[in-house]
């Protein structure tokens, strides 16, 4: 048996390098357990001349597609949406587009202003001071004044807006609709020891300069200056729990393969919004049979993930193509209730860059617009350089049929059942991606674009995986407490994506990121009394 | 699926250079490849190779109708070798290098583009 730390923390992503970042400071013994390994931006495809290709193998997305020896299977045929993730340290931050909008005030407060869902018990304002910490932390490139949030600061300059910024700024004016460069989690400049952003313009394969805020080269170094210890390539199976009904430690196979105990005094579980309420399911024992945390049976239920559609359209004029971070602009003209669009929530647009020559071809090519065969090259040559559109990211709501469960046959390399994924898209999801697919098609059409494809759902485009372990003051309605500990094991912590009671119609890094300084924070202030 | 063309300076897909790199990077689509080749097969009821251009035309035709999944496949496999080839590169006017360490320029833009965006004025709803 391993000595027992005071905290241990399963999953070094987005949040868990936080939390661990933030516990340091308390002296106590840390240790973090990943299933990945770190990845050397030397790594990265922007090093070699198929950049492009390897987006489609061993960067890949989808865990399913990739399958590195990190990854796990995830049964999703039942879902119309795909899982992306990354298994590794800097989790999903390593894949990400960087793109880093917070969740707005009206998102805290679904069912007071909209009568839908339910409000969350904590509110903007008590994220507010960990939002701020964290943009520091991570380095946001930014442009204060966005009218569609309360007051911000900036920590870096914005990203450049490009071409395509204007011509979509120009149309969105002529509109009379919201647009505002986009946050982004890139260093616009050296910052703290890392690189100013070169426009690779690969950003979603992993970042070859180091300029995007990943939290292997954010938190994570820190941490472990603090003498964090961060153990990968070792998968947890389960957590334990005692004669008390308290978490007493992890079982889990290390880079050998070899299946070890940790025990320890508090778990605290930072494995995203599928990851998560698998772990917790697989935990299930005589104390706990509906699974760790699960009396309420929401573990795995309400699954969110943000419907995207796309909008691409293409120019006579050169744009910025594979140039520069994808997304340079936001806009949230569509995001507040408007109940006569016909849908309740809203969305968000980001602005888009165009795309490689591989990506031309197979989009154009998908389209019907570039042919097989003769015409080919002049039909290329139409589109190649010349596309710029939007995607527009739509609020889903909870919806308690949307379910992470164990898959009863299928087992990863470690004999531990996988994931599956049962979800349907609502009605008033449909309506969303409908509604922002004619609005896209009217912007560009103001841009002056030709040859416009709108499409939605994305299949591949589960980037965010949320809900499924959410907070709340009431057991029965909820997984965690109103600071992240779980109603049910008092010395076991939740800290990803699975808290979120609702979606909000942003990409969630930065929310889960606040949210997780918030519960670290709410930890350290209650430690003389935390399982009380 | 790409001709060759004399206007555009560009070989085919099935130049020996480009081909060779499509075989040798086929990695997790190994299989389809080899299901595309076998429905192909059955299209053409004997050997696809065999049969005469307008033949093979019409063939493929049936095949992307009734199996797009595996069409989708072939034309992954095959654009993302063909459009990195240097002779393809050139005639796109890019240059023959990874993005990193060179990375590439982005115009900064007109900042004053949001000046009626301000002029608006708050659009969120406090809560």
């Amino acid at each position: 048996m391993e000595p027992a730390v005071d905290v241990l923390i399963v999953g070094a992503g987005a949040s868990g390098a936080v939390v661990a970042w933030s516990l340091a400071e308390t002296r106590m013994r840390i240790l973090c357990l990943e299933q990945g390994d770190w990845v050397k931006q030397a790594e990265f495809p922007s090093n070699g001349r198929d950049w492009e290709a390897r987006q489609f193998g061993d960067f890949s997305i989808s865990p399913n597609r990739r399958g590195n020896a990190a990854d796990y299977p995830i049964h999703e045929e039942a879902s119309p949406i795909k899982v992306a993730n990354f298994n590794g340290v800097g989790g999903g931050t390593i894949l990400y587009a960087a793109h880093f909008p917070r969740l707005h005030p009206s998102d805290f407060r679904v069912r007071t202003l909209d009568g839908v869902a339910d409000d969350w018990p904590i509110d903007y304002r008590t994220l507010e001071p960990y939002f701020a910490q964290n943009d520091r932390q991570m380095g946001i490139a930014a442009l204060a004044g966005d009218p569609a949030y309360p007051p911000k600061d900036a920590v870096l300059p914005p990203l450049p807006l490009g071409r395509t910024g204007v011509v979509i700024g120009r149309a969105m004016n002529k509109l009379g609709w919201h647009w505002w460069p986009a946050d982004a989690a890139i260093g616009t400049r050296e910052f703290e020891g890392r690189a100013k952003c070169v426009n690779l313009g690969h950003c979603i394969a992993g970042c070859a300069q180091g300029a995007k805020a990943t939290t292997d080269i954010t938190y994570w170094p820190e941490a472990i200056r603090q003498r964090v210890e961060l153990r990968t390539r070792c998968r947890v199976r389960e957590i334990t729990t005692n004669e008390t009904g308290m978490a007493s430690g992890v079982i889990y196979y290390d880079a050998e393969g070899i299946e070890r105990f940790q025990p320890a005094e508090i778990v605290v579980v930072a494995c995203n919004g599928v990851g998560t309420p698998r772990l917790l399911l697989n935990s299930a024992s005589s104390r706990f049979p509906r699974g760790l945390a699960n009396s309420s049976g929401l573990v795995g239920r309400n699954l969110m993930f943000h419907p995207y559609a796309s909008i691409r359209g293409y120019f006579d004029e050169r744009t910025d193509g594979y140039r520069g971070p994808h997304i340079c602009a936001w806009s949230q003209e569509f995001y507040e209730t408007d109940r006569s669009r016909g849908f309740v929530r809203g969305y968000t647009y980001q602005i888009v860059r165009g795309q490689g020559p591989v990506l031309t071809a197979m989009t154009g090519m998908a389209s019907g617009r570039i042919p097989w065969g003769e015409g080919h090259h002049d039909a290329y040559r139409r589109l190649f350089d010349r596309s710029a559109g939007m995607v527009s990211v739509c609020e889903d709501l909870p919806e308690a049929h949307n379910t992470v469960t164990l898959d009863p046959a299928l087992k990863d390399a470690h004999g531990i059942p996988v994931p599956r994924i049962s979800y349907t898209l609502s009605e008033n999801s449909r309506r969303m991606l409908d509604h922002s697919m004619a609005r896209g098609t009217e912007i560009l059409e103001a841009a002056g674009a030709r040859d416009i494809v709108a499409e939605g759902p994305l299949a591949h485009a589960g980037w965010h995986l949320l809900g499924t372990a959410r907070m709340g003051a009431d057991p029965e309605r909820s997984v965690v407490n109103p600071w992240g500990r779980c109603h049910d094991v008092k010395n076991l912590f939740i800290v990803d994506g699975s808290l979120f009671v609702t979606a909000g119609g942003v990409n969630p890094t930065a929310t889960i990121q606040a949210l997780a300084l918030y519960v670290a924070d709410s930890i350290k202030q209650r430690l003389a009394n935390l399982f009380d | 699926m790409i001709p060759p063309s004399a206007a555009h300076g560009v070989p085919g897909a099935d130049d020996d250079a480009i081909f060779a790199d499509i075989a040798a990077s086929l990695d997790r689509d190994f299989d389809s490849v080899r299901q595309s080749i076998r429905q192909l097969d059955a299209l053409a009821g004997g050997a696809f190779a065999d049969r005469t251009a307008d033949e093979r035309q019409a063939i493929v035709q049936q095949f992307r109708d009734r199996y797009p999944a595996l069409a989708a496949v072939l034309v992954a496999v095959v654009v993302r070798c063909y459009y990195r080839d240097d002779r393809v590169m050139r005639s796109l006017r890019m240059e023959l290098r990874p993005p990193f360490p060179l990375g590439f320029e982005v115009e900064n833009g007109d900042w004053s583009l949001l000046d009626p965006v301000r002029a608006r004025g708050k659009i969120y709803r406090d809560a």
